[in-house]
């Protein structure tokens, strides 16, 4: 495919003639998941009795091991092999790429005695139970020269550059479009550390059968991890079968593999029989990515009818010091509200924190809770209702390069959720609705997130049942992807859903980009689709080229698919009888999509609106989210069910990251504060009030043929926002360091005399 | 985990024997607490005796009118039960605020009492901490110490007791019963059960080796509305930033020492005539605040007036 025109000819998810499009279909793999009998990477039954691995994590930030005392852990009971930088066997040089089409490359573990972040694991006890292994690890000596770490995020902002190979972003003439605005917000606001904190912690299974290695690993990304893992242990590529079946969450931190997947490899190989390691809880916080924390400038400058003039948003962030990553909270507001002038940008200081990576809309995360609120500081300064302040600063084209958009209802989100969420009820002026105890406020802010399509492949073969198999190197992070898959099959090839088997997380199946940056289910499912439209033509060929079929002769065109049953008008078979007689040994077919090459041409992005309605204890400082509505516009919606539980357990994120969730750093030790879930807090059942999400209709034929858009990360963009301009609408302070938490709020509460 | 060897103990006389007699023997009931430090090798008791079998899991009435409670009856069950809902209601709301609910299922009264700090140092082995590893410094007190306390603290330890169950039975003024290894039973008042830290942080309570709480004795209550709050980062499972018990003119406070904090200052202000808000001002003046934790003062400020004054029919 060169162009997204390509797209627009009928097929038959835009025909959806048996329905299955957009129904809210319970998920495919529901049943295995809540009787506990869904294999996840690290209960998956290896074929001889395992070992486990238990990892040590480094107690400094910075510096180097030297000494090593594994005595008394290689005496504990039960453990099998000890193992530091001075004893693990040998792996490929870091980056190591010796096949040059490697989608990554080694990534030793255990590979000198240099510590880059507190936690980095630096021993492996493997031991004949986890409990042997766990006693073993606590016995490893390890003795350090620390270095002083450099990790104070806000003591370094003046060391901050801007990331390497990017520039700020200026249309127009921003100080001068700024300066001369007679309406001005110029303020900064700062959001911590995150942690992605999945159910499932980040583990793997690994046995070798023979020279393959079979490792069953939690991860987003199937052909990367199997790449990683094979130039890591120098084997061929098809050495590594990887498989991912079951992932409980990975929200971008499972995008990459970690010392689990390497060490259990490494031991399985030394032992000779299959090997368990995981992260624990604690080690999750330290061990891998995490969201940056950032600063946040935003400064606009609008006419007194609330025209725009001038935009500017600036981050500054951090990264490892090895890393290269940078939260781009600055992007999305690129593409956002029309001014003539604006000026965007990063900068980026590297220190010896843990890796900062991606964390589920990255980017706009922690944008949102900028800019959003900047834009209500402005509404109130204009005497302008924050809806309507938004709806005048809608864009004709993409404000920052002019191209068209795809697709934008952005204000009708805005307005359908207004009516729905009862806006007209809200009082302007802050702290004037009181309930019992509580201050009650509302608030809104504006949901946006990009949209993305990835080359995908995918196969599906019919058997002589007339049972259709989805084969795909996809992965499903909990989001749905298995429904969706067998929901496109059943409906290209007219069969019912429970004639369709789905089959992910193989690294021996097409390819796939996996789960992130919420392009999954555009991309596995127009491959899906691809391949389901190319298994109907071979059918269809199959059929009216077979002299047993009563469909024989007739134009394949002309074959219809439902329920089962292949026809030209009233000449009929099933798709059993058909397959059994004329291919016994089942048809197997690919397909596979690529992006477009005119789809930039188009601004692409999903949008929502958020409504939230808080209340805000004056003497206490608690926040309590008493409802909350976001109405959201993202293409084609596969299945009702699983996009709503997509978009509101976004908005819970926003909660938590308006409310709760942040990891302080100890700068003394370079490590984070909280490290478990009783520490780190993730909103719970009793954080969340009267919850929903709605979905507009929208087809977006720029996207991908079946004009569907992600919901996966849209949810959490903005939602936190919503949460903190309806705090000051409760009660008339704003607190912007994140999260609000009572102590926060409460000095703004004295301050005001509340 | 350490290995340890485990037995049920047949009653509760053998239970503080054993106990008493056995190096590094540690009673267990719920062990929601317990099991999670054993597993970071905070807690490495070389035995367990299992007490949740031993008979202690009732509520009755006592003859001067209070009420006693087995120390192995189960959270949710005194939270649930009828005369402590009606008599005691700021037992039954404390005991709600606190944990989860499959922690308060599982957690004993006694174990509740004994639960140890929720200081993020206390748990991370990787830091100096003289709880946990006595006369290696406290990384707390220059370190990120927002719940740290504001009463009673010492350089040696700025953590907090976390039990919300026994700032209300504080408040209530309970007292508890124990079985000592001599076969001996005593009663101490929850005013002496806890320590401040001194330079000891290690030893939380008064309890000799091997002594067992065996229950919990109220009083009857006291005249006076009763109310339990509790400030919290989230809604529910979350320690608390601070909280106050109200029991008529009783008045504790939590979170804001070493062992529940009653409030004498508050309620000798009362006595005489003091508003709500005169009556906590003169026990904050007792307080030492370290800087990050200074919102404490306010919080507590307003809240304890806040439930004094609701508990005794001012409105809020």
């Amino acid at each position: 495919m060169s162009s997204v025109h390509d797209w627009t000819p009928n097929n038959p998810v835009k025909e959806n003639r048996s329905g299955l499009i957009g129904k809210p279909v319970d998920r495919y793999e529901g049943p295995l998941k809540v009787t506990g009998t869904a294999p996840y990477a690290y209960e998956v039954q290896p074929p001889s009795p395992p070992a486990y691995g238990v990892m040590v994590g480094a107690a400094i930030a910075a510096g180097r091991i030297t000494g090593v005392d594994i005595a008394e852990a290689e005496a504990t009971p039960g453990v099998l092999v000890v193992w530091t930088h001075l004893n693990a066997p040998p792996q490929a040089p870091r980056g190591t790429k010796a096949h040059p089409r490697s989608s990554a490359g080694s990534r030793p573990a255990l590979e000198s005695d240099r510590i880059f972040f507190f936690g980095q694991p630096v021993a492996l006890v493997v031991g004949e139970t986890l409990e042997a292994a766990t006693a073993g690890a606590h016995r490893v000596k390890l003795t350090y020269a620390a270095d002083t770490p450099d990790v104070d995020f806000r003591a370094s902002l003046d060391r901050a550059v801007s990331p390497s190979g990017e520039e700020d972003i200026e249309v127009g003439d921003f100080v001068r479009g700024f300066t001369s605005s007679p309406i001005q917000v110029d303020e900064t606001w700062e959001t911590p550390i995150q942690n992605h904190c999945q159910m499932e912690p980040c583990a793997s299974t690994v046995w070798f059968e023979g020279e393959k290695c079979i490792a069953h690993t939690s991860i987003q990304m199937v052909k990367p991890a199997q790449h990683g893992l094979a130039e890591t242990l120098g084997l061929p590529r098809d050495d590594v079968h990887l498989l991912t079946r079951y992932i409980g969450g990975g929200f971008g931190g499972k995008g990459q593999t970690y010392d689990d997947l390497i060490l259990a490899a490494l031991a399985a190989k030394a032992l000779g029989r299959p090997v368990k390691v995981a992260y624990t809880r604690q080690q999750m916080m330290h061990g891998t990515i995490h969201r940056p924390a950032t600063v946040m400038q935003v400064r606009l400058g609008a006419e007194k009818d609330g025209r725009l003039n001038a935009f500017s948003m600036m981050t500054w962030t951090h990264c490892h010091r090895e890393g290269n990553f940078t939260e781009h909270a600055s992007n999305f507001a690129r593409a956002l509200y029309a001014a003539p002038n604006r000026l965007t940008g990063h900068r980026l200081v590297k220190l010896d924190l843990p890796g900062a990576g991606p964390m589920r809309a990255p980017g706009e995360a922690s944008g949102t809770l900028a800019l959003e609120c900047a834009m209500d500081e402005l509404a109130e300064k204009l005497g302008l209702d924050p809806v309507e302040l938004r709806i005048r600063n809608e864009p004709e084209t993409d404000p920052e390069n002019g191209r068209p958009f795809s697709m934008r209802q952005l204000v009708r989100c805005l307005r359908e959720g207004a009516q729905q969420f009862g806006w007209d009820r809200r009082l302007p002026t802050p702290g004037l609705v009181r309930e019992g105890r509580w201050l009650v406020g509302m608030g809104m802010a504006t949901a946006i997130r990009g949209n993305f399509l990835l080359p995908a492949k995918c196969s599906f073969t019919v058997d002589a049942d007339g049972v259709i198999t989805v084969r795909q190197g996809m992965t499903d992070i909990g989001t749905g992807t298995y429904t969706v898959l067998a929901q496109i099959a059943a409906e290209t090839l007219g069969v019912p859903l429970g004639h369709v088997k789905v089959e992910i997380g193989d690294s021996e199946f097409p390819p796939a980009p996996g789960s992130g940056g919420q392009f999954g289910a555009a991309t596995a499912g127009s491959a899906a689709l691809a391949a389901g439209q190319n298994l109907r033509t071979a059918i269809a060929e199959l059929a009216t080229g077979d002299e047993a079929s009563p469909l024989f002769g007739g134009r394949p065109v002309d074959v219809t698919f439902q329920d089962g049953v292949i026809a030209i008008e009233n000449r009929s078979e099933t798709l059993a009888s058909l397959i059994s007689r004329a291919a016994p040994e089942g048809l197997t077919v690919e397909g596979e999509i690529k992006p477009a090459q005119d789809a930039r041409e188009w601004s692409q992005q999903t949008y929502g609106g958020h409504y939230c309605e808080v209340g805000v204890d004056p003497v206490t400082g608690e926040v309590r989210v008493r409802r909350m509505l976001g109405v959201f516009a993202a293409g084609r919606i596969l299945n009702a069910k699983t996009a709503r539980s997509q978009l509101t357990g976004g908005m819970i994120w926003g909660i938590g990251s308006a409310l709760t969730e942040g990891n302080a750093v100890d700068t003394r030790y370079g490590s984070l504060i909280n490290q478990d879930l009783a520490q780190y807090l993730a909103p719970v059942q009793a954080d969340i009030g009267d919850l929903d999400a709605i979905m507009l209709d929208e087809v977006d034929d720029k996207a991908n043929p079946m004009g569907v858009k992600g919901v996966g990360e849209l949810g959490n963009s903005g939602a936190g926002a919503a949460v903190a301009n309806a705090i000051y609408n409760a009660c008339g302070v704003r607190v912007r360091d994140y999260p609000i938490t009572p102590d926060k709020l409460l000095a703004g509460l004295i301050a005001k005399g509340l | 985990m350490r290995a340890f060897t485990y037995e049920r103990a047949g009653d509760a006389k053998a239970a503080v024997k054993a106990a008493a007699s056995t190096p590094g023997a540690r009673f267990i009931a719920g062990g929601t607490n317990l099991l999670d430090l054993m597993k970071l090798e905070i807690e490495t008791p070389a035995h367990l005796i299992d007490v949740s079998r031993l008979n202690m899991a009732t509520i009755e009435a006592t003859l001067d009118g209070g009420l006693r409670i087995g120390a192995a009856t189960s959270n949710s069950t005194v939270a649930a039960d009828p005369q402590v809902r009606a008599r005691y209601p700021v037992l039954s709301q404390a005991i709600v605020a606190g944990g989860s609910p499959q922690l308060r299922n599982k957690a004993s009264v006694g174990g509740n009492l004994l639960q140890r700090t929720r200081c993020a140092y206390f748990y991370d082995t990787s830091k100096p901490c003289n709880k946990r590893a006595p006369r290696t410094g406290c990384s707390a007190l220059e370190g990120l110490n927002r719940n740290a306390a504001i009463f009673g603290a010492t350089d040696h330890c700025i953590a907090t007791h976390t039990s919300d169950m026994a700032v209300a039975l504080t408040a209530l003024g309970a007292n508890v019963e124990t079985l000592m290894p001599s076969g001996q039973s005593r009663t101490l008042p929850m005013l002496v059960l806890h320590r401040l830290p001194g330079e000891t942080p290690e030893i939380e309570t008064c309890l000799e080796t091997g002594e067992l709480i065996t229950a919990v004795v109220l009083p009857p209550p006291p005249p006076g509305g009763q109310i339990y709050r509790k400030v919290r980062d989230r809604a529910s499972y979350a320690g608390g930033l601070a909280s106050v018990a109200v029991a008529g003119r009783q008045v504790a406070l939590g979170m804001v020492a070493h062992k529940p904090w009653r409030a004498s200052a508050v309620e000798t202000a009362l006595a005489s005539g003091a508003s709500p808000a005169e009556a906590i001002a003169v026990e904050l003046e007792g307080a030492s605040p370290l800087g990050r934790n200074d919102f404490k003062l306010p919080l507590v400020a307003r809240l304890a007036a806040a439930a004094i004054s609701e508990a005794n029919g001012r409105g809020a």
